[in-house]
């Protein structure tokens, strides 16, 4: 394998004199996702983010209304939930969790 | 088909109907299956025709497995760290069914079996499913402190802990969402501006002149879903990543 490890090391050289190799870091350096920075995108990934935290808050709190029979209450407890998971959601978009790192 | 009765119908490209004829109406066999088996059908083909040669300098179709296969190991390894290797095979499959659906749909006449909902929700809680049981498997019951995040105060658990299980439990709501909002999105928007075209080409004379910009438009509208049909795969690939990155690293 000494010619395969032997040529790749020339294409590497060859990239890196046409100024192909792009730098390790990069494709997933920015960001949690890595995204492109456009401002759009960032406002609908957002926008989902907190939209599916009020849906999984409310769905869950109509689940349990519905076993228990105490339809509002829980259901408005969990939909406020909701939305603040969803807040927090967008916060991880833009500061990802890095605390307790075992 | 779209004009007829001079409406725009832009919802019945999303209908099921049965493929292959009487055999797939008894066992509920849509064409929304059927695509799915194309898909898996072209990705198999790729990868086994593709590297047949094994050849040092790769010829196209070897180059394009190979960029596939690279591109998902680097953002795999580039997430979930060195040990993240072993869920490759997942998170390839993954991107190459959610490309091949969201690009085999933009043929015509072909299915989008991406933009409906029961789809992406499907992958979605298959990739949610996984990474808590990855999570639980390598940190058992440590894993139940992800959701109190430590060094908080112990009276503000009844607050945090809901709204993270909530903030936990939205994740496959927004991955499964966002994927099946874009296909639909797009492909109303192509079906909307095509019935522009039939509707205006017939305004009599003027009516081809006319006609010519949102067909214009919907040139533009096919390449520009093009990138989204990629980058939505490759959102989707790279937040199975994020969140198998969480469930090893437990953060």
């Amino acid at each position: 394998m000494n010619g395969r490890d032997d040529f790749n090391e020339r294409l590497r050289k060859a990239r890196q004199r046409q100024g192909l190799e792009r730098s390790t870091r990069g494709a997933d350096g920015d960001g949690q996702g890595g995204l492109p920075p456009s401002a759009l995108r960032i406002g609908l990934r957002a926008g989902a983010e907190v939209v599916s935290a009020l849906i999984a808050g409310a769905g869950i709190g109509w689940l349990i209304d519905r076993l228990l029979g105490t339809f509002p209450w829980l259901f408005m407890l969990f939909f406020a939930i909701g939305g603040v998971a969803g807040v927090l959601n967008v916060y991880r978009l833009f500061n990802p969790r890095k605390g307790a790192r075992k | 088909m779209a004009a007829e009765g001079k409406t725009i119908d832009a919802l019945s490209q999303f209908e099921l109907t049965h493929a292959l004829g009487p055999v797939g109406a008894a066992v509920n066999f849509t064409q929304s299956n059927a695509f799915m088996l194309i898909a898996a059908a072209v990705i198999v083909l790729l990868m086994t025709v593709g590297m047949a040669p094994r050849a040092i300098v790769p010829g196209r179709l070897q180059a394009a497995a190979e960029t596939f296969y690279e591109f998902v190991e680097n953002l795999v390894v580039g997430q979930v760290g060195h040990e993240g290797k072993r869920y490759f095979p997942f998170v390839f499959t993954l991107f190459m069914f959610v490309l091949l659906g969201n690009v085999i749909g933009l043929f015509p006449y072909a299915f989008t079996y991406t933009s409906h909902i029961a789809v992406t929700f499907g992958l979605a809680a298959i990739v949610f499913v996984l990474t808590t049981l990855v999570a639980l498997a390598l940190h058992g019951k440590k894993f139940f402190g992800y959701f109190f995040p430590e060094g908080a105060p112990l009276w503000l658990a009844p607050i945090i802990v809901p709204v993270e299980v909530v903030s936990y439990l939205s994740r496959p709501i927004s991955l499964s969402v966002r994927l099946f909002a874009n296909m639909v999105a797009g492909h109303v928007l192509l079906k909307v501006f095509a019935t522009f075209v039939v509707l205006l080409g017939g305004l009599g004379i003027v009516g081809p002149l006319v006609a010519t910009l949102p067909l214009a438009v919907n040139v533009l509208l096919i390449g520009f879903e093009l990138l989204v049909a990629f980058l939505q795969a490759y959102v989707f690939a790279i937040l199975t990543s994020i969140y198998l990155h969480d469930a090893v690293h437990l953060h």
